[in-house]
């Protein structure tokens, strides 16, 4: 009698209050989640619904934002998008997005060619790390006068070898692509360059002697040995590259463009911070956040639904 | 005999082909990194006039050190690099206690609805940046933080990210020490400062470096939640100064030099931690 008590009582601490202390370690962290991340989702998803420009009375508008968001209209001329920014926007996007795999491979092939120990392995490592430590701002400001078109460094030197170089930046058809050179060249020698090392580094030393044994040349250890070892870092950083990449191109158009000439370098992450904070459209902002968020999500969920299952863990 | 020492000599002067073509390669590669920094230089010691002459000067003539000042006396420079400095180490230290509070209880705790909330925090790191800023926006304009520090450092404090990289740190330590302080007397807490972190130093430090960084290049959360001159960290500062200076190319270069000088100072004494020190984040996969 006394005993099934005793075990009574005992189950009854393995309840809430038993656990007071790990409640409290998680206590200071779960409170800023809860008002910082988990609230704002909600109150944002509230919003999306809405028109509200934070002065006036919020006013529910059911669907409205996503149907002219994403919705299309009968014109004379054919079918025409109901913001078609939106969808120029998202193009924009997209496009810096097809220069992931390009930088990826380049700084594979960095890291590559860092995998060495020659004399002066530290000093190229420090030298194509610069851009990752500088101030994204002030290499910004930078390219914007190396692009500038009468007096900066690019179209002095293409005019030396003859060539006529293009306005750049304030070109509609140059003013992506330059923006996405300039990412590359910084990029070249980043993180990403030193995650490969580190996977590099990490492929057993042994492969690459039973291959030498086997005769296989330069090329064959890549394709079969080295390739096969990194695929969880290259499927890592092609991820998270995607990712960011959605989410990217605001900092470098709003100081080298203004998101010009003629939209041509605004993304979808600029048209949400001209929404809200330059228009205080709360509420078509929102919605333009939430269907980035969807966007984002299906990406990284295909990437692990086709590009996971290639990956081999070795 | 003969032929070995053959082969041993093709495999040398293989090599050293090898070697040189490696120099060549990283060699173009490394100016390529290296001419925009030198002409930046350049720039920023030159006349307003010599900018536009063609073909481009390399060596200023006068090197003009005035500009500098000029760029640095037209806003407030000092004061971007003060509140850059506060907020940043106040966020990593922020970062770094409630991450490492939290993942303690993740790794090590047990208590109902643990893995259902990990989860949670795991979910919300695919939440991109802009869904949940026009929230926190509105919050801090009600409750009037915006144009305060407490608006650049507190909602950043809680990263998902942080509590999710130590949690998987923690869950590498290895019990028998936890247990062999827990019989010795020691509380949760003491387990928490004596044991778990002390041993977690290099992942503390690769959180601590990432937090800072991201903390320090942070560009759209403080652009909009700072009105003031007195309130705008570096990156806004010198956004700002552009709108000032649109095609003032030398002090614009100036000022670009004057933000980026003390990190890059940082770095090269510090090269070997970052260059080589990434490696602690360990990606496998």
């Amino acid at each position: 009698m006394k005993k099934a008590g005793a075990t009574g009582t005992k189950k009854k601490k393995k309840g809430w209050t038993a656990h007071w202390g790990a409640y409290l370690f998680l206590l200071p962290n779960l409170l800023g989640f809860l008002a910082f991340t988990v609230g704002p989702t909600l109150w944002s998803l509230l919003l999306s619904f809405t028109d509200w420009d934070i002065l006036t009375p919020m006013k529910f508008v059911g669907f409205a934002n996503f149907a002219k968001l994403l919705g299309f209209h009968q014109t004379a001329t054919g079918l025409a998008a109901n913001d078609p920014y939106f969808w120029y926007y998202l193009w924009n996007t997209i496009f810096y997005m097809f220069f992931i795999p390009v930088s990826m491979a380049l700084s594979l092939l960095m890291a590559l060619l860092m995998n060495k120990k020659f004399k002066g392995i530290t000093a190229f490592r420090t030298i194509y790390f610069l851009p990752t430590v500088c101030s994204a701002v002030a290499l910004c400001l930078l390219w914007r006068w190396l692009y500038n078109p009468d007096f900066g460094l690019i179209n002095t030197f293409l005019a030396k070898i003859g060539v006529t170089g293009p306005e750049w930046l304030s070109s509609t058809k140059w003013a992506k692509p330059a923006i996405a050179l300039m990412g590359l060249w910084g990029g070249l020698g980043g993180f990403n360059t030193i995650l490969y090392l580190a996977a590099l580094q990490g492929v057993p030393r042994q492969l690459y002697d039973a291959a030498d044994v086997d005769g296989a040349n330069y090329w064959q250890k890549f394709r079969y040995i080295t390739l096969p070892s990194i695929t969880p870092t290259i499927f890592f950083i092609f991820v998270m590259s995607c990712i960011g990449g959605f989410q990217g191109g605001f900092m470098s158009a709003y100081i080298m463009t203004g998101g010009g000439p003629a939209g041509a370098t605004t993304t979808i992450d600029y048209y949400i911070y001209n929404n809200a904070y330059q228009w205080f459209k709360m509420g078509y902002a929102s919605s333009i956040a939430w269907v980035l968020f969807v966007l984002v999500f299906t990406a990284t969920l295909l990437n692990w639904k086709y590009g996971g299952r290639k990956v081999k863990y070795v | 005999m003969m032929t070995r020492l053959e082969s041993k000599h093709r495999k040398e002067a293989k090599s050293a082909f090898g070697k040189t073509v490696w120099y060549l390669v990283l060699g173009l590669g490394a100016i390529t990194m290296l001419v925009p920094f030198f002409w930046m230089l350049s720039t920023s010691l030159k006349e307003a006039g010599a900018v536009f002459t063609f073909p481009p000067q390399w060596i200023p003539k006068p090197i003009l050190w005035r500009n500098y000042a000029d760029a640095w006396n037209a806003v407030p420079f000092g004061r971007f690099y003060l509140n850059s400095i506060f907020i940043s180490i106040s966020q990593t230290f922020g970062v770094l206690l409630t991450s490492s509070l939290a993942a303690y209880a993740f790794a090590r705790l047990e208590f109902p609805g643990r893995d259902k909330l990990f989860f949670l925090y795991l979910a919300t790191m695919m939440l991109p940046g802009a869904v949940t800023m026009i929230p926190v926006f509105i919050l801090l304009k009600m409750v009037g933080w915006i144009d305060t520090y407490k608006a650049l450092i507190i909602p950043g404090l809680f990263t998902a990210y942080g509590t999710f990289l130590l949690r998987q740190f923690f869950m590498s330590i290895p019990g028998d020490l936890e247990d062999a302080a827990r019989i010795d007397g020691c509380s949760k807490m003491g387990i928490y400062r004596h044991v778990v972190i002390p041993l977690s130093k290099p992942a503390l430090a690769t959180l601590g470096t990432m937090t800072f960084i991201g903390s320090w290049n942070s560009f759209m959360w403080p652009l909009i939640v700072t009105n003031s001159m007195e309130k705008k960290t570096l990156p806004i500062g010198l956004a700002s100064f552009q709108g000032l200076y649109t095609t003032d190319w030398t002090l614009l270069m100036a000022a670009s030099i004057i933000v980026m000088v003390p990190t890059l100072v940082v770095f090269i004494f510090n090269q070997r931690f970052f260059v080589e020190g990434i490696k602690l984040s360990g990606m496998k996969g």
